[in-house]
């Protein structure tokens, strides 16, 4: 398989007045094609500036940073590395340009200057593809935040791209709306075979991921599939991420010594591991 | 009470005047105007107070919504006739005490100026009944694009672009202000007692966080739009494109046969 997007030794600084503050520091990754990758970090641990890298929001201060070979910081190209490497935002309410759904999910094919007929046929199979398409004439205000979030990605889907960057796309809604959000980027990974890099801070996001890489303070501080980074609570802990509760007893009973592996995030799961380590003790 | 307030009062339907260009209607709206103000006497105004009333019927939206309409400016209509009625001296004297007279030709005159609100009225509200705020902006865009020739190339869609964003945003601040206004009387803020000098200054506390927020908000939506491939319009696409249908040649005819009878009235009458 090769690589989407390359980030080669990039540093990135911001330069606030005279202070300056170096977010990354000669920072590499390689995103696979076609791979699910889950980003985990707490506020602050550069991933939002990773997000804008990636598809040229921002360009590196040196190193670079390049989509299918070619480089962000190539202005020529620009418009089509922006096509190619969509980005998702945390509110939903400041992506949306129109007050009608499929109008504003149009907006991306628009400015890329397709047919009129091409655009309605790539807004029908956008809003089809996050489960919007009976909402395409309602109004964004109407809409519940899972829903304008999954509209939002129905925008940059109708750009066609081969891989979606969220950064946080779950953070500002409820529980049921962030269910919703994570199902549909696994279908657009399984079903549609778009790239997507996750970037959360909620660990349970990341169980069904094929890697996971977790940043802190601008460094990549482990990188490797969720059940390896599973077992080591410790590292999550020390990054200051949440660990969800299952988790936590999970971790608690093997700390207090009990044969138990901390891999797994659902209830019932839990529940089945802490059985079988309590009748393999009675055995 | 800031639920109350509505940009645009499209009213759903699937009427003859729903069904037009609103390209169209922006222009034939400005051509009954035109003619409203044309019109010299009581026939030729009548006239076109007919053809307004055959619209209203056209448009199916209900009678109630248009009389809602009226009420909202029912003083500024009192007003004009009572200033109307002093106003001219013709004719013969009716009533007349202290410094102020009262004649035939001053009635018939309150009564016209009235006439001419009112069908001015009704006939924006049934354009903005009829026509979505996006459909309008879209017509906006369209008929302003000669401009483009007089070295406004970027002018237009801008204008354009920041009419679309602006409705898209006024129920999200609307929603904002709530949000902020609960904030804020949570913390023991009273914004509806006291003096108006006191209540103005109790909406400070609401104004500066909104404003904050808003520009917060640009800049994000900036970036995302820069996402979206967003290039200043150049080369855009509309998924929408409007078109003229046989409905809105007609409509232009028959719209010019009025201002036609209504000069020619003006002349012989």
């Amino acid at each position: 398989m090769d690589n989407i997007i390359e980030v080669k030794n990039v540093t990135f600084e911001y330069e606030d007045g005279s202070q300056k503050d170096i977010v990354l520091n000669n920072f590499s990754l390689d995103i696979k094609r076609g791979d699910f990758t889950v980003v985990l970090g707490h506020n602050g641990s550069g991933k939002s500036t990773l997000a804008k890298l990636l598809n040229g929001l921002y360009k590196p201060t040196s190193g670079q940073v390049l989509v299918d070979g070619i480089s962000t910081t190539d202005e020529v190209t620009e418009i089509e590395i922006k096509r190619r490497v969509g980005l998702v935002f945390q509110n939903p309410d400041n992506q949306l340009v129109a007050s009608i759904v499929e109008e504003d999910v149009a907006f991306g094919p628009e400015n890329l200057g397709h047919s009129s007929d091409l655009i309605r046929q790539e807004v029908d199979e956008a809003l089809k593809a996050v489960d919007m398409y009976e909402f395409r004439n309602s109004t964004p205000h109407r809409l519940s935040g899972g829903q304008k979030q999954r509209v939002a990605i129905a925008g940059i889907i109708a750009m066609k791209p081969d891989c979606i960057v969220l950064d946080e796309p779950t953070a500002m809604l409820d529980p049921k709306g962030r269910a919703e959000i994570i199902s549909t980027i696994k279908k657009l990974n399984r079903e549609y075979g778009i790239t997507i890099v996750l970037i959360t801070h909620f660990m349970e996001e990341a169980v069904d991921a094929d890697r996971v890489i977790v940043m802190d303070n601008g460094n990549i501080v482990a990188d490797s599939t969720p059940k390896n980074i599973f077992n080591n609570i410790d590292l999550l802990k020390q990054v200051g991420l949440d660990v969800p509760q299952t988790t936590e007893l999970l971790f608690r009973l093997k700390q207090g010594g009990m044969n138990i592996t901390t891999d797994v995030i659902s209830i019932e799961e839990s529940a089945k591991k802490i059985y079988n380590a309590i009748h393999l003790e009675e055995i | 009470m800031l639920k109350d307030i509505t940009f645009g009062q499209y009213f759903e339907s699937n009427s003859f005047v729903h069904k037009l260009d609103p390209r169209s209607k922006l222009l034939l709206l400005i051509l009954i105007i035109v003619s409203i103000f044309v019109a010299q006497n009581a026939f030729a105004l009548s006239v076109v107070a007919i053809f307004i009333i055959l619209s209203v019927f056209l448009s199916k939206i209900p009678i109630k919504m248009y009389l809602k309409n009226i009420k909202a400016i029912l003083p500024i209509i009192i007003f004009t006739m009572i200033i109307n009625l002093f106003y001219n001296a013709s004719g013969t004297i009716l009533i007349s005490f202290w410094k102020l007279t009262i004649t035939t030709g001053s009635i018939y005159r309150a009564l016209y100026m009235s006439a001419r609100i009112l069908l001015l009225i009704i006939s924006s509200a049934e354009l903005t009944y009829t026509t979505t705020p996006n459909e309008l902006t879209d017509a906006i865009e369209k008929l302003l694009a000669p401009l483009r020739f007089v070295g406004l190339k970027n002018a237009v869609h801008t204008l354009a672009m920041m009419m679309t964003i602006a409705l898209r945003f006024i129920p999200t601040l609307i929603e904002e202000t709530q949000k902020i206004m609960n904030a804020q009387k949570a913390r023991g803020a009273d914004l509806e007692n006291g003096k108006l000098i006191e209540r103005i200054k109790a909406l400070v506390p609401i104004l500066i966080p909104l404003l904050i927020s808003s520009v917060r908000r640009a800049y994000e939506l900036a970036e995302a739009m820069e996402c979206r491939c967003y290039n200043g319009g150049e080369g855009r696409v509309r998924m929408k494109q409007l078109k003229y249908s046989i409905s809105d040649y007609i409509s232009f005819v028959v719209v010019l046969v009025v201002m036609a009878v209504v000069i020619l009235i003006n002349i012989f009458l």
